[in-house]
């Protein structure tokens, strides 16, 4: 009954966040501080994570090469699958749910706790659509991301794969072209808008419908990284599904 | 002016406030005193519109707040000031950006109106040179005066004040006391403080009402508070050895 509860409620808060907008002008600088804190403050995680992922991954496919019937542009190959299709688009996001997720359950819920979203609501401003809607509309940019997490993953994979010996640099860039479909960029990127509106929403629901104090903060920041994780999981199953199959 | 007829609010089965009736008058401090627990917060937070009371009309001047909209709410609320218990000031912002918020927020003044309209208020509440502070890096006191100042910028009708003296010493508690008289006064504007402190009673208060478990037992000025046979009343007032003994200084001379 109680998840019944809480679904009618996201679903109620995403209503309110798109009514009563705020001023166009105090928006446009909200929206510019959140890319800001979200987009642009994940850049070296999200390089770093992805740099080194996609070399791990060609090292991985090249060290249980023993076949030698099977060529070694599966290297790059496989780099580019693993990285295009799942690493980049959900496996960062799972990242971005601890980082950013955390962040927005932590700051919400701290104004929550300090008065300050009351603050706003008495002096009439709809403060769903004034603290969530530019989350929103900034983290539609994380695509952008994305394709940074795919570039430096297969660019860490040819590394590995090159100067590791295990491969030449043509043979990688033949797998990586070989058999390639660009329908599977559209799918990854369809699924990290699902991905990107998950991350903004359920945090913040999280955050702004919390009660208790600062020790609840904490508590609400863990549940919030749970729930995206999960629902970041479910709705990959689903649009691959869709998309896919 | 604001009416308040027969409110009741219940959170589950408890029933917090059993059907409060007064009215709070213009260019007054008006105070709502009791204990802890009796409601004076939760009928505040009716009052601001922040609880839906399950029965009961509040009146803003003749309009009843359950016969507006969404939007004529929207603009009701650009009428209030609202003084909140921890202050409530955006931590993200400067000081200056705190007090500027309302206006940014609902007027087309230029920048520079508003910087002048933020030093003005300011320097209202005594505040100099922490324009470009956080709320973090200045003392309690300071961020309850940057809390008023915030509320009047945009010139208010009403004016709101949870338990304006909580965590303050004894002195900064009379000055922010103070301040909000002379502000009602001022601006004349309907003033609601919400407090358990007798000190703010004998400093500011010119209509007090008393709530006891959610029911309006008393209600009047601050002379006649001293007066009162009400039990429930001097119960709470004389709850101090302070005023207990300033009682007993006055009957002695009499």
């Amino acid at each position: 009954m109680k998840y019944l509860e809480d679904i009618g409620s996201y679903f109620l808060m995403i209503k309110r966040v798109f009514s009563s907008p705020t001023k166009t002008s105090v928006l446009r600088e909200l929206i510019f501080k959140e890319i800001n804190d979200l987009i642009i403050s994940s850049l070296g995680i999200v390089a770093f994570i992805s740099f080194f992922v996609g070399g791990v991954i060609a090292l991985q496919t090249a060290l249980n090469l023993t076949n030698p019937l099977i060529p070694k542009t599966l290297i790059g190959f496989a780099t580019r699958q693993s990285i295009v299709l799942e690493f980049a688009p959900t496996f960062i996001s799972i990242i971005m749910a601890g980082k950013v997720g955390s962040f927005i359950t932590s700051s919400i819920g701290s104004m929550r706790v300090t008065e300050q979203i009351d603050a706003l609501e008495v002096m009439g401003i709809n403060s769903l659509n004034y603290l969530v809607f530019p989350k929103i509309v900034a983290l539609m940019i994380y695509p952008f991301l994305i394709a940074i997490a795919m570039f430096l993953g297969v660019f860490g994979g040819w590394l590995a794969g090159v100067y590791g010996g295990f491969t030449s640099s043509t043979e990688f860039v033949q797998g990586l072209q070989q058999d390639f479909i660009p329908f599977h960029l559209t799918y990854a990127f369809i699924k990290t808008f699902v991905f990107a509106f998950i991350l903004a929403t359920v945090p913040s629901w999280h955050g702004y419908y919390m009660k208790g104090g600062a020790l609840e903060v904490g508590s609400a920041s863990t549940k919030s990284f749970v729930w995206t994780s999960v629902l970041i999981i479910l709705s990959n199953y689903i649009v691959t599904q869709l998309l896919l199959s | 002016m604001i009416k308040v007829e027969n409110v009741k609010k219940r959170f589950g089965e408890e029933e917090i406030l059993k059907g409060i009736t007064t009215t709070f008058d213009k260019g007054k401090t008006n105070l709502i005193i009791g204990q802890s627990g009796s409601g004076k917060s939760v009928l505040l937070k009716c009052l601001i519109g922040l609880f839906k009371p399950e029965e009961g009309r509040i009146y803003y001047e003749e309009n009843a707040i359950q016969d507006m909209d969404e939007e004529q709410q929207r603009i009701l609320r650009e009428e209030i000031g609202m003084l909140f218990q921890g202050g409530a000031l955006f931590d993200s912002m400067t000081i200056e950006e705190n007090v500027m918020f309302p206006l940014r927020m609902f007027t087309k003044m230029k920048k520079s109106e508003m910087l002048d309209r933020v030093n003005e208020v300011l320097n209202r509440v005594n505040l100099d040179n922490v324009n470009k502070k956080y709320p973090s890096e200045i003392s309690g006191g300071m961020q309850k005066r940057v809390s008023i100042a915030r509320a009047i910028v945009n010139k208010p009708k009403y004016l709101f004040c949870d338990e304006p003296n909580s965590g303050l010493d004894p002195k900064t508690a009379t000055v922010i006391d103070n301040l909000i008289q002379e502000i009602t006064h001022e601006n004349d504007i309907t003033t609601i403080v919400v407090t358990h402190d007798m000190n703010s009673v004998m400093e500011i208060g010119e209509k007090i009402v008393f709530l006891k478990n959610g029911v309006l037992v008393w209600q009047g000025t601050q002379e006649e508070i001293f007066k009162t046979d009400n039990k429930d009343v001097t119960d709470f007032v004389y709850s101090s050895d302070l005023f207990k003994k300033i009682r007993d200084i006055q009957n002695k001379e009499q």
